[in-house]
């Protein structure tokens, strides 16, 4: 892969976030390439989940910049973006799996209609061909197809993950969101949601930027780690770099707190 | 004026400004809902007291006012409006729907053709068309401000998939014009046709809901489906039983407690005209012959 | 027919600042300078907690270096693995180098056979081919059949390494980390680890080493490089 010449897929500079007073967070700048999966690891309030609401546009930032390569090649400031055109990125080029699934999916509609909810907002109009490939994702996600018409409100938690998943990799995008999508899961549960996202990455060339305060869901899912403390980037490498050569103080002591051997 | 001490019409004139403000900027953007300051009326809501704020606004002494309930005319919603509007205005009423300039309805269209110069007025309960699917109101301007209706089809998709085949028979939601998604008040969807290209004008009122909105003369009105699931109206296995008529929306009327039944023209006036005209269906009474229309009001 | 090395290290030097035993600073290793050219074997040698295990994690890039550089070969240009962003250390990792830990670290539910033909199809085998890579290497190293379905987590400590062994040889790239591969494989299966290593080096692999046992260095290693030479001061 030559790709230095590459062009990031997402570029973030400066990137601040102020509520009144308080930092949210600061100065974050990073580069996301194409089929790359970024951790963004810390603990509740290091920032991380106002991190992603900003990178998501979810959120404006107080200063900064936030730019996307489109599917035309051209690379865009969000911040400049006007709400349709934001919509429509955020469920064609984007998805956002989010940490309750009761946020990320419409609880009540079918398994099958929150996975073509997507494709008839982008004009999908044949019945037929939304329900067959409604069907064949729940398939990728390892949902038995009898469950089609189901709502999610029968699901177990790792199901109605899953569906979330097939709900936003619908429109094959190219940069996906996670907000801590295996916490409150069981480790069984954690670890086939693991399995089938990485799976899935790889397979579609995702680029991810996924948040979570498990290092192991980290070091499972991740090419690379941020840790986020305070508000601040303080450390930023190779997953396995982060993990089993921490520089910072923090960092290791979150590796020494949480992973065993 | 028939009753001293009330405006022309129950509405004062600053109100029926207001109003038709509204109305005209329904016309000018067909099929977008227009808040409007809805008064309260002498009626409860759900009798249509946002039809009668429109009909109420639009209405001159020289109108001849129809109104049907389910398509007929003579039901307590209907005479009551009807009655309403002959003290308050003193206005020509009928139950002839091609003598009428303003046609108040509650969930029918009626079958005869709606002529360039007539009014329907809608009575409407609820005018959000997303309201199933997404309940936050801010959330539904901007889908529509957006031009953002996959949510719509959303909706069709459960019906087909719990039902086979979409399900929703009435309130079947339309695209006005290319544009906006509409709400056609609790008409059948039977009746859904009848509004693309009328040459008449076709206005809502929501009295709850505060929300005016309008089709204009000659606008297409699209309803909604799938391309594999295309939109199709009721089909009718038998004629209406007094009057033969094929092709209309029928209601089932019970006879005994016995299971005896029959199917009869919901559109009355219609029924009753073809009779008149000596049509006759399977359960028609010997020599029977048309009632009368209702004798006008007022003047 | 490049005459220039795989890999060159050059000064390079390696400690840890341990802050949550008060700072304290472990020195690993210091001035380590050798190179490797294709289709050589360099076994390193010492004591154990000399760095040999360091050196390996620094040219693959989980160690980061303090001083020095560590030049790559990849294809006509020379990369720095000790001072390449991340994505540049991913694509050598993908392309150029493949690293064989002592561990078997998968992610849990993923299939023995999956894993294996995984890693083959991550150097860029098509999908057939990386099955039939997959079935090979793990029918070498006496893995069972019946196990190939199955995830390695429940298997015993010596099949997991075998499993781990056949992905790590199921990739082809012009350098090959080996770190105690061979550890707790019985004399048969370290036999079929010395015909991997010595099929590799033929097609002009060139490989690092650590290997406990003298059987395997005696017949892998062109060269045994004692890295006490590159030891650390000792400095708190």
């Amino acid at each position: 892969m030559a790709a230095d010449d590459d062009l990031p897929l997402l570029s973030v500079r400066g990137l601040t976030k102020y509520y009144g007073d308080r930092l949210g967070c600061a100065d974050v700048s990073f580069d996301l390439f194409e089929g790359e999966v970024l951790a963004i690891v810390g603990e509740s309030g290091s920032g991380k989940s106002t991190l992603l609401s900003l990178l998501a546009s979810e959120l404006a930032a107080t200063s900064g910049a936030v730019r996307y390569r489109f599917r035309d090649g051209v690379t865009r400031d969000l911040a400049a973006l006007d709400e349709a055109e934001r919509r429509h990125l955020l469920r064609t080029d984007w998805g956002f799996v989010r940490q309750d699934a009761r946020e990320g999916l419409r609880m009540g509609v079918s398994a099958g209609g929150n996975v073509g909810e997507r494709l008839m907002a982008v004009g999908a109009r044949h019945y037929g061909d939304i329900r067959a490939t409604a069907l064949d994702w729940l398939g990728r996600v390892e949902i038995d197809a009898a469950r089609v018409d189901d709502t999610p409100h029968g699901f177990s938690g790792g199901m109605r993950q899953r569906l979330q998943v097939a709900r936003n990799l619908v429109t094959g995008p190219r940069l996906v969101f996670m907000d801590e999508p295996t916490s409150g899961l069981d480790v069984s549960v954690q670890a086939r949601l693991l399995d089938l996202v990485r799976s899935l990455v790889r397979d579609m060339g995702l680029a991810v930027i996924i948040v979570t305060h498990d290092l192991a869901v980290a070091r499972l899912l991740s090419h690379r780690i941020m840790v986020m403390r305070r508000g601040f980037v303080i450390e930023h490498g190779l997953a396995d770099q982060v993990l089993d050569d921490p520089r910072e103080a923090y960092t290791q002591l979150l590796v020494s707190s949480v992973l065993a051997a | 004026m028939s009753t001293t001490g009330y405006n022309f019409a129950y509405l004062d004139e600053q109100t029926k400004r207001m109003i038709r403000r509204a109305i005209l900027k329904a016309i000018a953007i067909p099929g977008y809902q227009v808040p409007f300051a809805s008064r309260e009326m002498p009626m409860p809501y759900g009798w249509g007291t946002g039809g009668v704020q429109v009909t109420a606004a639009i209405i001159g002494h020289d109108d001849v006012l129809k109104v049907i309930d389910q398509g007929s005319d003579d039901t307590t919603n209907a005479v009551s409006i009807r009655k309403f509007f002959a003290k308050t205005a003193g206005v020509a009423t009928t139950t002839r729907t091609r003598e009428a300039t303003i046609i108040q309805t509650r969930h029918r269209i009626p079958e005869a053709p709606l002529r360039e110069g007539q009014i329907i007025v809608y009575q409407v309960p609820i005018p959000e068309p997303l309201r199933f699917l997404e309940p936050r109101e801010t959330e539904t301007r901007r889908l529509h401000a957006l031009n953002d209706y996959g949510l719509m089809h959303v909706k069709l998709y459960e019906d087909i998939a719990r039902h086979g085949h979409i399900a929703t028979t009435y309130a079947y939601p339309v695209q006005v014009a290319g544009r906006y998604v509409m709400d056609p008040s609790p008409i059948p969807k039977f009746d859904n046709p009848k509004m693309h290209m009328s040459p008449a004008l076709q206005l809502f009122g929501a009295g709850r809901e505060k929300r005016i909105y309008a089709v204009p003369p000659h606008t297409p009105v699209k309803s909604l489906d799938f391309d594999d699931h295309p939109f199709a109206v009721q089909h009718f296995d038998k004629p209406c039983a007094l009057c033969g008529a094929e092709r209309v929306y029928l209601d089932e009327v019970v006879l005994d407690d016995r299971g005896g039944r029959m199917f009869v023209c919901s559109d009355t006036d219609y029924c009753e005209e073809r009779r008149a005209q000596g049509h006759a269906g399977a359960m028609a009474p010997d020599g029977a012959r048309a009632q009368p229309g209702e004798a006008g009001h007022g003047r | 027919m490049s005459t220039q090395p795989v890999v060159v290290l050059d000064d390079v030097s390696k400690s840890f600042t341990l802050h949550l035993q008060g700072g304290a600073r472990i020195g690993v290793v210091a001035g380590v300078s050798f190179a490797v050219e294709a289709g050589e074997c360099v076994v390193l040698g010492g004591p154990s907690g000399a760095g040999k295990s360091s050196i390996l994690k620094m040219i693959y890039g989980t160690y980061r270096c303090d001083r020095g550089h560590i030049r790559l070969r990849d294809g006509d240009d020379a990369v720095d693995v000790a001072a390449a962003q991340p994505r540049r250390v991913l694509a050598l990792r993908r392309s150029v180098m493949g690293y064989v830990s002592q561990f078997l670290r998968v992610i849990p539910r993923v299939p023995t056979i999956e894993i294996v033909a995984d890693a083959a199809r991550d150097s860029g085998l098509d999908g057939d081919a990386a099955m039939m890579r997959a079935r090979d290497l793990l029918t070498r190293l006496n893995v069972p059949e019946r196990l190939w379905a199955l995830p390695p987590a429940t298997f015993s400590g010596g099949e997991q390494q075998r499993v781990n062994v056949a992905r790590g040889f199921a990739a082809e790239r012009p350098l090959l980390l080996l770190d105690e591969p061979t550890a707790s494989l019985d004399a048969a299966n370290r036999k079929v680890v010395i015909d991997l290593v010595n099929e590799r080096k033929r097609r002009g692999v060139a490989m690092i080493g650590i290997f406990h046992d003298e059987d395997v260095r005696d017949a892998v290693a062109d060269r045994i490089l004692d890295i006490r030479a590159f030891a650390a001061p000792h400095a708190a």
